[in-house]
């Protein structure tokens, strides 16, 4: 623990803001002790014939009306500035804790009291508690110090009081207490120590904001009276005379902002540099071998080249997305090619990670900005969707696209209606008015049959269940007259009995109106329940293109083999353990060379692993990537049963 | 943030109601989001008023000696000393103060000056209007600076782009925001006003008059507030909902604007609550660098002479500025965001 936040503190010394302002303190606070002694006779020496001057060699910032010099003045009054801010941190610090603690040392009702009191104390300014304060105390060096003190007491108990809950939760605290420990042992030996550490960054910032606040209520003649001062009373006092002589407002002035920006800036660094630790932990970018970043791109072996035109709605070929790394780009999808017809219902099923998602983004031009998307071809209705931004891509994207992403709860704006997120594309790409938009939007929501859709419109999505915001969705697809329906995991976020419903109207709605479906899953059931044909992704490639009805008997890839026969089925003999994948996906930063799939294969050879196989027409008419591409042999051995996970 | 102790029972009440949406109209009403929000807000501020109004009848109790005594000063007759604390109605039992107390200030009644004998309700109504003409002008400008420099900032700096912006962003923001507002009050006199003199540097009497007070007062703000706009509109810009937007392929204004900006403005408001009410407080230090004819200057100079009741009625007039400012906040958080209205805090 100790060794762990002195290397914290380190940290925050070698951050460029930190060592400034640690080494700002640290000057500050020298002046303070040592300070006084050596200017001391020169500060209040008074030389009647040097009145109010200018800045001069003799009197660096000049002198006041009584001819001191200013600048021994300012240098003087900062063990009084230091030592009253630091007193009224003390102050604040302590009656913070104690108000702090308080609910857990009084009981609940008590406790609750404090805790209301607290809050609305906090409500007010810390200036004008302290102006009350200073009323109630008096006016004069003490009295300020208790005001500025007293004033800062309820953000600090606020703050304790959060801690305090946070660790009074924890087992060992439960454990002490059944332990018959007393509250005020516990809390002392136990939750103050555990909560310390932020509360001293918190008190650094006080005191920076005590020694502002200090130097204000001087300045505005509340705090230090002469002939004693402090910053804020020289303030007072060359702001009278700013015509004649600005440098004795201006010296103070710079005196007490370098001292509270160094605090506050030390207590801002440390609360970072603190802080920060949980991001220390970020993923090391695994570096991409040299093979993966400079790997052969998918060889466009086959092109579909038997689809009519006129009859695609999307037309995908050698599609990449790759990312910018620190040590060269990552390429989460190596070269995708494929397309859709009107009406079709495609699947994209492979493990998370195999660049799936990723596709479907791509294929909608949503992948964010850092990512770099590179296509041979990307047609959609066959409009070029590769370059450019024009309003016309804008719309045709917009109508004839349709999107359903995973979570249906964090897609939807939460503080817009219904009814106004799914206006909002007709009102920009078709023009409607308000109205006409809103009532297409109650249309569409009745197309997705949700009941009551006029009241439905006017309501948020908070107020929607699950099912019901994702069919809102669709319908949100659908203000438009899309050609093809892009859905992400639409069904994963929901419980069965509405992932059914989605279902059925994702089914409904592509019979209906010819609209493609590009459906991508992990669940290999649901994709060959929905879809036409199945698009089987490993490693951000397809290795194998299939119509559905093939996908448990007529497979040639095997890991499209080890993929359905992880799914468990109604005829699974129940004594043998559900068989999985062995291995592990392949990390996008570091490919292999030759096939990705050959470390976890049964059937891999040498070629596999030197020489990447192309997605290609098989004689028995799907298109596969696999060098030992060949219809069905036995689950037994295309599945390793060695791996094994309990079937429950 | 800004949280009452919420009454036990209403959490409960909270829970029931929830599903009850196809009840009857008066039932559908009553345990409406909206209208429990409202009483919830109302009692909250209710209370505050009431802690406001016994903080301000206790402060002349609270302190020491006589304050009579220490207003009118050691030479004043005892008999004259005796004449106003029995005006004032000091040698009440306190509860029959405290009551009449109630009374005036319902009646509009702030009292009478222990110096100047004015009646202290006429010296706020004269001083207010300036006090606030500031602190409007100044929150205006506060919101006008910050809005477009953090949602800027926030596009340009979103998913780790421009870090050497976000890096220069974020420490000039934490250094103008830590100025405090007297300090650079006191430099923009000198600069603007002392040294180019281009800028009056006291009274009100000419629209130029408010330029430098207004921009001592809204820098510090402005800067935190950018500052939290920023951390929000680059959390926002990554959420599902955005993506969702930019499926909907719309133009970049609607997008951050008409997407981003308001949710990134509720995640702000809660703590731009504090900024504001604090802003308020702030006038008092401008006020007296600019000799501004407003309560700042008059609230210090009552202090300093102890006229307790005009101390009394600025301490009351200050604090219900921030408690209106502090409800006005969580009715537009619950606009903006109405989820807002079911949560319990």
């Amino acid at each position: 623990m100790n060794r762990r936040t002195a290397h914290r503190w380190l940290r925050v010394l070698r951050t460029p803001m930190g060592r400034t302002a640690a080494a700002l303190v640290l000057v500050v606070l020298v002046l303070a002790v040592v300070g006084p002694a050596p200017w001391n006779a020169r500060a209040d020496a008074v030389d009647t014939a040097n009145i109010l001057a200018g800045p001069s060699a003799q009197h660096w910032a000049g002198t006041d009306n009584l001819g001191r010099d200013i600048a021994f003045r300012v240098l003087e009054a900062t063990r009084l500035s230091v030592g009253l801010a630091l007193a009224a941190t003390a102050i604040g610090v302590v009656a913070g804790l104690l108000l702090g603690t308080a609910p857990w040392l009084l009981g609940r009702r008590l406790g609750r009291l404090v805790t209301g009191a607290v809050q609305i104390a906090i409500a007010f300014p810390g200036l004008l508690l302290a102006l009350f304060f200073a009323v109630v105390f008096g006016v004069g060096a003490t009295g300020a110090a208790l005001a500025i003190g007293l004033a800062g007491a309820p953000t600090f108990a606020r703050l304790v009081q959060t801690l305090l809950a946070g660790v009074a939760a924890r087992d060992f605290v439960a454990a002490a207490r059944i332990a018959g420990v007393g509250r005020l042992r516990i809390l002392v030996r136990h939750l103050l120590p555990n909560i310390a550490e932020p509360l001293v960054v918190n008190a650094t910032i006080g005191a920076g904001g005590a020694l502002l606040a200090f130097a204000g209520l001087s300045f505005l003649g509340l705090g230090v009276q002469a002939p004693s001062y402090d910053w804020g009373r020289l303030l007072y006092d060359g702001i009278g005379v700013l015509y004649v002589n600005p440098a004795a407002a201006i010296a103070p002035a710079l005196a007490v902002l370098v001292a509270g920006l160094a605090l506050n800036l030390l207590g801002e660094s440390v609360a970072k540099g603190f802080g920060m630790d949980a991001l220390v932990g970020l993923p090391a970018s695994a570096s991409p071998s040299p093979a993966a970043a400079a790997g052969p791109a998918q060889p466009a072996a086959e092109r579909p080249a038997d689809d009519a035109p006129d009859d695609v709605v999307l037309d995908v070929r050698d599609l990449t997305v790759s990312f910018p790394a620190a040590a060269g780009p990552i390429r989460p999808v190596r070269g995708v090619t494929f397309s859709i017809r009107r009406g079709e219902a495609v699947g994209v099923v492979g493990e998370s990670g195999s660049g799936k998602s990723l596709t479907a983004l791509a294929v909608s031009r949503l992948v964010d900005a850092a990512g770099r998307v590179d296509a041979d071809r990307l047609h959609l209705l066959g409009t070029d969707l590769r370059e450019g931004d024009s309003a016309a891509q804008r719309r045709l994207l917009g109508s004839s696209l349709a999107m359903v992403f995973q979570d249906p709860a964090s897609s939807f704006n939460p503080t817009q209606r219904i009814g106004r997120q799914l206006a909002e594309t007709s009102r920009h790409h078709h023009g409607l008015g308000r109205r006409a938009a809103f009532a297409r939007a109650v249309d569409r929501l009745r197309a997705v049959r949700i009941t009551d859709p006029d009241r439905r419109a006017r309501q948020y999505p908070h107020e929607f269940s699950g099912g019901m915001r994702q069919r809102a969705m669709i319908g949100m697809g659908l203000m438009g007259s899309p050609a093809l329906i892009v859905a992400d995991e639409p069904t994963t976020a929901l419980d069965v009995t509405v992932q059914r419903q989605v279902l059925d109207l994702l089914t409904a709605i592509r019979t209906s109106d010819a609209v493609a479906l590009l459906l991508i899953s992990h669940d290999v059931a649901v994709v060959s329940e929905v879809c036409d044909r199945v698009l089987v992704m490993y490693a951000g490639r397809i290795v194998e293109d299939l119509p559905t009805d093939r996908l448990t008997t007529g497979a040639l890839h095997p890991y499209t083999r080890a993929l359905t026969a992880a799914v468990p089925r109604m005829d699974s003999p129940l004594d043998r353990p559900l068989p999985v994948i062995p291995g592990r996906p392949v990390d996008p930063a570091d490919v292999p060379p030759g096939c990705a799939y050959a470390a976890r294969c049964p059937l891999a050879s040498q070629r596999c692993r030197d020489e990447d196989p192309p997605l290609a027409r098989h004689p028995s008419g799907h298109r596969v990537a696999c060098w030992h591409a060949r219809p069905e042999p036995a689950h037994a051995e295309a599945v390793r049963p060695a791996s094994v996970v309990e079937a429950s | 943030m800004t949280a009452g102790p919420a009454p036990a029972p209403e959490i409960g009440a909270a829970v029931e109601q929830a599903p009850a949406t196809g009840a009857s109209p008066f039932r559908r009403l009553a345990g409406h989001p909206w209208s429990r929000f409202a009483l919830r807000r109302a009692g909250r501020l209710l209370v505050s008023l009431w802690v406001l109004v016994t903080a301000s009848f206790l402060m002349i109790h609270l302190v020491p000696g006589d304050p009579v005594r220490a207003a009118l000063g050691p030479t004043a007759p005892a008999a004259l000393v005796a004449e106003r604390r029995a005006a004032l109605g000091l040698d009440d039992p306190l509860y029959t103060q405290y009551l009449a107390y109630l009374k005036d200030l319902l009646g509009g009644d702030l009292g009478t000056s222990i110096l100047t004998r004015l009646p202290v309700s006429d010296v706020v109504g004269q001083r207010l209007p300036a006090t606030l003409a500031l602190a409007t002008l100044a929150f205006l400008a506060a919101v006008a600076i910050a809005v477009p420099v953090g949602v800027v900032i926030g596009v340009l700096t979103r998913r780790g782009h421009g870090r050497r912006t976000e890096a220069a962003f974020s420490s000039g923001s934490i250094v103008l925001g830590t100025i405090p507002d007297f300090l650079l009050g006191v430099g923009l006199v000198y600069l603007l006003g002392v040294t180019l003199q281009w800028l009056p540097v006291a009274g009100n009497a000419t629209p130029a008059g408010y330029v430098l007070p207004v921009l001592s007062l809204a820098v510090g703000p402005a800067a935190i507030l950018a500052r939290i706009l920023r951390v929000e509109m680059v959390a926002v810009l990554d959420a599902d909902y955005l993506r969702t937007a930019r499926a909907k392929r719309l133009p970049a204004r609607s997008l951050y604007l008409g997407h981003a900006l308001p949710n990134a403005a509720t995640a702000s408001l809660t703590l731009s609550g504090l900024i504001l009410g604090s802003m308020v407080a702030g006038t008092v230090l401008v006020e007296n660098v600019f000799a501004w004819p407003g309560l700042g200057t008059t609230i210090v100079r009552s202090i300093l002479s102890k006229d307790y009741p005009l101390v009394q009625a600025i301490v009351l007039v200050y604090g219900l500025g921030v408690l209106l400012i502090n409800t006005a906040v969580d009715v537009a958080l619950a606009l903006l965001d109405p989820r807002s209205t079911i949560r319990e805090d």
